[in-house]
């Protein structure tokens, strides 16, 4: 009987329990369906992880003293390959990988926990991000033995970049729609086709491509392959894409009978798909999809600083709340990275409540401290929110929109 | 055996025992303001009430986070008793070096009453506030001395019934004054009762909000996949999907606000814990219980469905031991001192 058939005569069935209403459900993603399906259980940091946070507070505090960064500017969108290049002498970048690979074999709660400081002290890190957070693991995963002795180094040394090569101009949420089309010849796959939305191609030494290199079969999840793209080789042509404030992020990259060694290539030919999955639950589920405008909320303190306004503390409070609530949350998929497991659904939570987060810390601050904002002004706090009011509609369109996420979360519910 | 594995196995009799009694008949009861006794001596006899209480004062010993879970699975299930209560009643009358209480024990989340003459002849002073089931438990407040001592001042329930004072789920919330009132024992306030009872309180409600939410979106889900509309499972349409993904976050939230709350039972920044948990939970509780009751359309407005047990009790709960503007001005003020840079450290740990 479910729980919404009426009580009878003689019949007192109360609240269903658990087991009968949902025993059977299992989500599309693998999880147990409902909400006790969700794992954010408690994680404790390993001793390695407060000593990286000691060293990299100190390592960024000589960074500030020194005079190479001012800490309200954006952090992992502001690309400075000096920072780079002295965090990775630091050994703060491919923290995880093995040593043969210039890593320092820890775990990726320690990596979790560096992330974090970095972007809690708007630590310029754009850079060596991408490499750092998705390509590099990628390849340590998947890629031939010749290129992680080539290029896994170099990033760890923060002297080589990544840009991401999944959306195409007709291809952006949905993925599985790639056109750019790779074909093999001997040893070798011409490729041709165009990229879009790619952060950082004009300044970074590769990409990642999802390319099409088979049918795509009734799932419409086969076919795929990805390759590493050297951008500085002929056949790939970077054109810039101005966003909305006049910056320079994004570009089109555009293929014309590219040629990438097979030994380029990322995983299985055909396994594109699985690649990619696998690759955005660690995209989706770190400190920067909470942490992208800390340093607005940071200011925006400083302002009401010693103030007795119960009005400002509500405010305050609550995105206070939110953010310990998310950081929480997202150590808690860091733990299950760490153990191997691919948490795409609470990844995506964490993502999507994140960013969310993120969106609201402008709106509230402007209506907290009156001013005006300015990208040309003196004043940290209003220099800050011109810069956070322009990037936030990026928030949560970069890394799978709020609505795919949702669909996600959705079918991982059970929700069929 | 794993102190984890004991936890696990006593949280799956809790449910079984709670699934058992709470029929129809046995909710309808006792939402008429009249005393559950069987239920309670089902509760009681399987040694909930004590379940804080160490073992060598007869108690089942839990670890508090595992007591805490208990609150959860309390909340879970709707469970119409002053069990939540009475744990933590327990647990403070113990830490005076009494004997645990036999009865329902109820607690006080206003702030400290007064307390007028020493020893056997002190009368309190003051105002209760709205007391759960009030009229039929002992009841434990905070009194401070003139020259700022603090009791826990244990009081007998009332002589005379109280006038009737329900909150939302029709849970009895009666107001209980204490001018004049003797009690039957003062004993110095232990430790854990040291931030006050209100953010004690307010824990416990936000564990069992987190309990109720989780039931309340499993009847969504299940729902939203029974309900056929247009030809198709209501839960096939985006709409709902992004409503109930959305109530997902929020669930998400709130269990990892009151996951660090009850790690930090008992601990140095109690009433911090209980900030960020009473805030965070308490807006999630809002949004979840609107986003179930639409998903339900007109059916889950209806007595008939038992979304009400749960969503009612949300909507009472996140207003009582504070709501989430009282507790958002305790976290912000303390931001506000101690400025943007010191907030990272606080969160993340210095």
């Amino acid at each position: 009987m479910g729980p919404l058939a009426p009580a009878g005569p003689g019949q007192s069935p109360g609240l269903p329990l658990r087991g009968e209403a949902f025993g059977g459900m299992v989500g599309e993603d693998g999880g147990e369906a409902g909400m006790q399906g969700l794992r954010f259980d408690a994680v404790e940091l390993p001793r390695a992880a407060a000593e990286a946070r000691a060293r990299v507070r100190a390592f960024l505090r000589a960074e500030r003293a020194a005079g190479h960064y001012a800490a309200h500017r954006n952090s992992w969108n502001s690309f400075d390959p000096a920072f780079s290049r002295r965090a990775g002498a630091a050994g703060f970048i491919g923290i995880t990988w093995p040593s043969a690979y210039g890593g320092a074999e820890q775990s990726s709660l320690v990596r979790f926990v560096v992330t974090a400081e970095m972007l809690a002290a708007g630590a310029p890190c754009g850079a060596h991000w991408i490499a750092d957070r998705q390509s590099g693991p990628q390849i340590l995963r998947h890629g031939g033995e010749r290129v992680k002795r080539e290029i896994l180094p170099r990033i760890a040394a923060g002297e080589c970049f990544f840009a991401i090569g999944m959306s195409e101009p007709d291809s952006g949420s949905d993925l599985a729609a790639v056109r750019t089309r790779a074909v093999r010849d001997d040893a070798e796959w011409v490729i041709n086709g165009a990229k879009i939305w790619t952060s950082n191609a004009h300044r970074a030494h590769y990409l990642i491509a999802l390319t099409r290199t088979g049918e795509a079969g009734p799932d419409r999840h086969g076919g795929l392959t990805e390759f590493i793209i050297d951008l500085a080789r002929p056949g790939v042509s970077v054109r810039p894409i101005h966003n909305l404030s006049g910056g320079h992020e994004f570009n089109e990259v555009v293929f014309q009978d590219y040629r990438v060694p097979d030994d380029m290539r990322v995983g299985a030919v055909g396994e594109g798909w699985r690649m990619v999955t696998s690759e955005l639950a660690f995209e989706r589920s770190g400190p920067d999809r909470f942490l992208s405008d800390y340093r607005l909320l940071v200011e925006l303190i400083e302002r009401l600083r010693g103030q007795d306004d119960p009005r400002s503390a509500e405010a305050l409070g609550r995105l206070v709340a939110h953010l310990a609530a998310l950081l929480r949350m997202s150590t808690a998929v860091a733990g299950l990275l760490d153990r191997g497991e691919n948490p795409a659904v609470e990844a995506a939570l964490v993502k999507d409540v994140g960013t969310q987060f993120e969106r609201e810390i402008p709106e509230i601050a402007r209506l907290l401290v009156s001013c005006e904002p300015s990208l040309e002004e003196d004043d940290r706090f209003a220099e800050t929110l011109a810069h956070v009011t322009l990037h936030a509609p990026s928030f949560t369109l970069r890394g799978g929109t709020r609505e795919i996420l949702r669909g996600m979360i959705a079918r991982g519910l059970g929700l069929r | 055996m794993e102190t984890q594995e004991i936890s696990r196995i006593l949280l799956d009799q809790a449910d079984r025992l709670f699934a058992q009694h709470l029929t129809r008949e046995a909710r309808a009861a006792a939402e008429t303001g009249a005393w559950p006794e069987n239920l309670w001596q089902a509760v009681a006899a399987a040694g909930l009430p004590l379940a804080m209480v160490p073992e060598t004062a007869g108690g089942a010993g839990l670890a508090p986070g595992d007591a805490l879970r208990l609150v959860r699975r309390s909340g879970f299930h709707a469970l119409p008793l002053p069990l939540a209560e009475t744990m933590l009643g327990n647990a403070l009358w113990v830490a005076t070096g009494e004997k645990p209480l036999a009865q329902p024990v109820s607690f006080s989340a206003t702030p400290p009453t007064g307390l007028r003459g020493a020893g056997d002849n002190a009368i309190l002073d003051g105002d209760a506030g709205a007391v759960p089931w009030g009229d039929v438990a002992w009841l434990l407040v905070v009194a401070e001395d003139a020259a700022g001592g603090r009791h826990l001042a244990l009081v007998a329930p009332p002589e005379a019934a109280l006038p009737q004072r329900r909150n939302l789920a029709f849970e009895p919330r009666p107001k209980r004054h204490l001018a004049g009132v003797r009690p039957v024992a003062l004993r110095p306030a232990p430790r854990l009762a040291a931030p006050g009872l209100r953010p004690l309180g307010a824990i416990l409600r936000a564990q069992q909000m987190v309990g109720a939410m989780e039931r309340a979106l499993d009847y969504a889900l299940l729902y939203a996949n029974e309900r056929q509309q247009f030809g198709r499972p209501i839960g096939k349409f985006q709409a709902v999907q992004h409503m109930l993904a959305s109530a997902a976050g929020q669930f998400a939230a709130a269990t990892a606000a009151a996951d660090q709350a009850l790690e930090a039972w008992g601990g140095a920044d109690v009433e911090f814990a209980a900030a960020l948990a009473k805030a965070r939970v308490g807006e999630a509780a809002g949004k979840i219980a609107e986003i179930v009751h639409q998903v339900h359309g007109a059916m889950g407005f209806t007595q008939e469905h038992p979304l009400h047990f749960l969503t009612r009790r949300l909507w009472s709960w996140r207003d009582e031991c504070g709501n989430e503007a009282e507790w958002q001005r305790v976290i912000g003020a303390r931001v506000m001192q101690a400025g943007g840079e010191a907030l990272w450290p606080m969160l993340a740990g210095a």
